[in-house]
């Protein structure tokens, strides 16, 4: 397609009229088609989990487990998607945050953390210790976007590539303080015996049954993806991008570029604190292992596979990775075993997934560096000058986030 | 005035010239360093403080040439270390030897062989690296080569993993561990000479090749403006290669110098140990190949001492605490140049 006719869009005016018409529709009302959309999507995983070809991998219960499990990531995703898809800040040690939060509702909601705070949750709430979760999730959320801005604070000012080392080094300093600190986090085994979230009408959510959690977690996701969306087109918004595109010129426009990306980076964060929240209330046990950098590389790879910088593509990359991660490969790996072929019934699929995340990683940034879903004007910026559909993309022009626009 | 700053101090230090910088001015730096860090370890710790450093400092010259001439951090590059190790041990098992080679000559040309052929091997595949993963990206945003960078990363340990199993792997040690040198109560291994002696020799041939010769006259202005080298008459394509070659022949180096320090490797042995090289190249003020060198020793000295104090699970954190606060007060590192960001 070409530039011109891509130019005015911004909601999607190609295709037909009622595909304006909606595009145009969800353009203005931006919050409620938000809600329309992901109650449509809260709606039919659970019926696409329960027919055929889905059903057979495994239980519908399973799969709507699994989905809770993948909104951890989307929320994950969401978050680091306004650090580097809109900022343009890359942060490898993403899962820092996210384990920040998890243990922030460990310490508020388990016998081991309530000890140390010296507080006893299940002392003045009974059975209902699990209520906690709900003011824990804004409580997390703060927590996190604090260290972010005390990671932020010395070394935002650090250029790019500067900045991705010193939060890779956050990213392992951290697990690595929950590992070391003994009295404090209980070391390796990590804090058990959290409290599942209880809410009054429902009780205390169980391991058993899926949907409580299922259904938070798409408010969650829902909330989270309007704030995004609000975000983005705010004020702050448009001035991370204007820093994403050119620092030095976003800084001579009046942008006052440390305190813009400082926001960037706690609300980034803060949107990990609330998955990590929910994460733990949800697994009960937290412990060093589950943040690793392999956690902010599965981000990170799902930010930039589902298009960085938009919001929708994004969610839509950390749902379909995790799922095939989870689902797919487990599935394949069984199938093989099934059928006897020789060579693919020995390929640990699960094993591979690592190698798979490498290779589809570099095939994406060679042939469509936009991602799956892009955001369409990062799309034309990748485009700008490509006239010719079937042109090779290797030759570039060079109309980079360093400038030239 | 808040605005301005944030790029003002932005610090690209661009030059691998090794004159970029009063080398009596470095060469004090790093003698007070030794001294103090001799003091503070006693000569047994030093020692090992010493080899680690030179293990780091050889993978940490590969992050910043590269870095220097083409602005990439190379993720790759501490997995290419780590495939040196494998690629030293599969030439040393194949060969037939696990163990200790006594005899001198034999010992001597098996190591001119192992070093030779792990450096080439790594060499090319650097250069194999750089020509389909980096090279195609050259001109796309800055993001892109750094996510195919970790992609590769991610290959490389797996594909290492599916050869060699997700253990510990064996390294044949064919350099006796039990030769020492006893000076006055002092007993120093000779290995540990050894490695050090093959480390500074390669950083001190690095700097005459960069210094003295065509080509590091052509990676140099490389760096320093691509373009204007182009019309210079530099092959770009060719001197990047070359870089990457460099670079990852002395990951490989270093390489091999664990496996005969250590005896033992493993597929995710890159990842810690390239961010911590990462991190020595940083220090020293990344682009400039004496301030990696530095970095990488001065990154030994601070794990050896940590473990020494007993703080050894605090290692990692101990280091990337010491380059956070190095670069929150020396933005371009120790021996880097400050230099405005381009527009």
């Amino acid at each position: 397609m070409s530039v011109v006719q891509d130019l005015p869009a911004s909601g999607g005016r190609r295709g037909g009229a009622l595909r304006a018409r909606i595009g145009e529709m969800s353009a203005r009302h931006r919050s409620i088609s938000i809600i329309v959309g992901m109650a449509i999507v809260a709606a039919v995983l659970p019926v696409l989990a329960a027919v055929p070809p889905f059903s057979s991998f495994q239980t519908q219960n399973a799969w709507i487990d699994g989905f809770t499990n993948a909104g951890v990531f989307v929320l994950l995703a969401l978050g680091l998607n306004l650090v580097v898809g809109v900022a343009g800040l890359l942060d490898l040690g993403y899962a820092a945050f996210f384990a920040i939060g998890a243990y922030a509702y460990a310490y508020a909601a388990s016998p081991f953390g309530n000890e140390i705070l010296g507080i006893d949750v299940a002392a003045v709430l009974g059975d209902a210790a699990g209520l906690v979760f709900w003011p824990m999730l804004i409580i997390g959320a703060l927590v996190a976007a604090t260290f972010g801005i005390l990671l932020g604070a010395p070394t935002l000012r650090l250029r790019g590539d500067y900045l991705a080392i010193v939060t890779l080094g956050f990213g392992e300093i951290v697990p690595i303080v929950f590992l070391n600190s003994d009295d404090l986090t209980n070391g390796t085994n990590g804090i058990g015996g959290i409290y599942r979230p209880y809410l009054p009408g429902i009780g205390s959510f169980s391991a058993v049954d899926p949907w409580p959690y299922y259904i938070t977690m798409m408010i969650l996701v829902t909330v989270v993806m309007i704030f995004c969306y609000r975000l983005a087109a705010s004020r702050l918004g448009r001035a991370w991008e204007a820093i994403r595109e050119d620092e030095l010129a976003a800084a001579a426009n009046g942008i006052n570029t440390v305190t813009t990306k400082l926001l960037a980076f706690a609300l980034g964060a803060s949107t990990a604190g609330i998955a990590g929240v929910f994460n733990a209330a949800k697994l009960t046990v937290v412990s060093p292992d589950q943040f690793g950098f392999v956690v902010s590389f599965t981000v990170l790879a799902m930010v930039v596979l589902g298009g960085m910088g938009n919001f929708w593509g994004v969610a839509v990359g950390a749902f379909v990775i995790y799922t095939i991660n989870n689902v797919l490969l487990k599935t394949l790996n069984q199938f093989f075993d099934t059928l006897g072929i020789p060579i693919l019934e020995d390929i640990d699929f699960i094993g591979l997934q690592f190698l798979l995340y490498g290779i589809a990683l570099v095939a994406m940034m060679l042939l469509r560096p936009e991602g799956l879903f892009p955001n369409s004007r990062r799309k034309r910026e990748l485009h700008a000058e490509v006239t010719e559909p079937g042109q090779d993309e290797m030759t570039l022009p060079e109309v980079t986030e360093e400038g030239g626009r | 005035m808040t605005a301005p700053t944030a790029t003002a101090e932005a610090p690209p230090a661009r030059s691998l010239s090794p004159a970029s910088n009063p080398a009596l001015i470095q060469l004090g730096i790093v003698a007070v360093a030794l001294v103090i860090a001799f003091l503070v370890l006693g000569p047994a710790q030093f020692v090992n403080a010493l080899t680690l450093g030179a293990i780091y400092a050889l993978v940490a010259i590969g992050y910043t040439m590269v870095y220097g001439i083409i602005e990439l951090i190379n993720f790759a590059h501490g997995d290419v270390f780590m495939v040196g190790t494998f690629v030293s041990l599969s030439f040393l098992t194949s060969l037939g030897f696990s163990g200790a080679v006594t005899d001198p000559l034999l010992l001597v040309v098996l190591l001119v062989a192992v070093f030779a052929f792990t450096m080439i091997v790594m060499g090319l595949v650097g250069v194999l690296i750089e020509r389909s993963a980096y090279r195609p990206l050259r001109n796309a945003p800055r993001l892109a080569p750094l996510i195919t960078a970790i992609g590769v990363s991610f290959i490389l340990q797996n594909v290492v993993q599916i050869f060699y199993g997700p253990f510990q792997t064996n390294s044949p040690q064919i350099f006796p561990t039990d030769w020492f040198i006893e000076i006055g109560d002092v007993t120093i291994p000779v290995l540990s000479i050894f490695i050090v002696a093959v480390a500074v020799g390669m950083m001190i041939g690095l700097q005459l090749f960069i210094g003295r010769t065509r080509l590091g006259r052509a990676m140099r202005s490389t760096a320093l403006d691509r373009d204007a080298a182009a019309l210079m008459g530099v092959n770009i394509n060719r001197t990047i290669a070359i870089t990457f070659f460099i670079g990852s022949a002395l990951a490989g180096a270093a390489g091999v110098t664990y496996g005969l320090q250590y005896g033992v490797t493993r597929f995710d042995l890159g990842f810690q140990a390239g961010l911590k090289a990462f991190t020595a190249a940083v220090l020293g003020g990344i682009g400039n190949t004496v301030g990696a060198a530095l970095g990488g020793f001065i990154i030994g000295f601070i794990e050896v001492a940590a473990v020494a104090f007993g703080y050894g699970r605090w290692g990692p954190a101990v280091v990337f605490g010491v380059l956070v606060i190095v670069l929150v007060f020396r933005p371009a590192g120790l021996l880097g140049q400050q230099v405005g960001e381009r527009a």
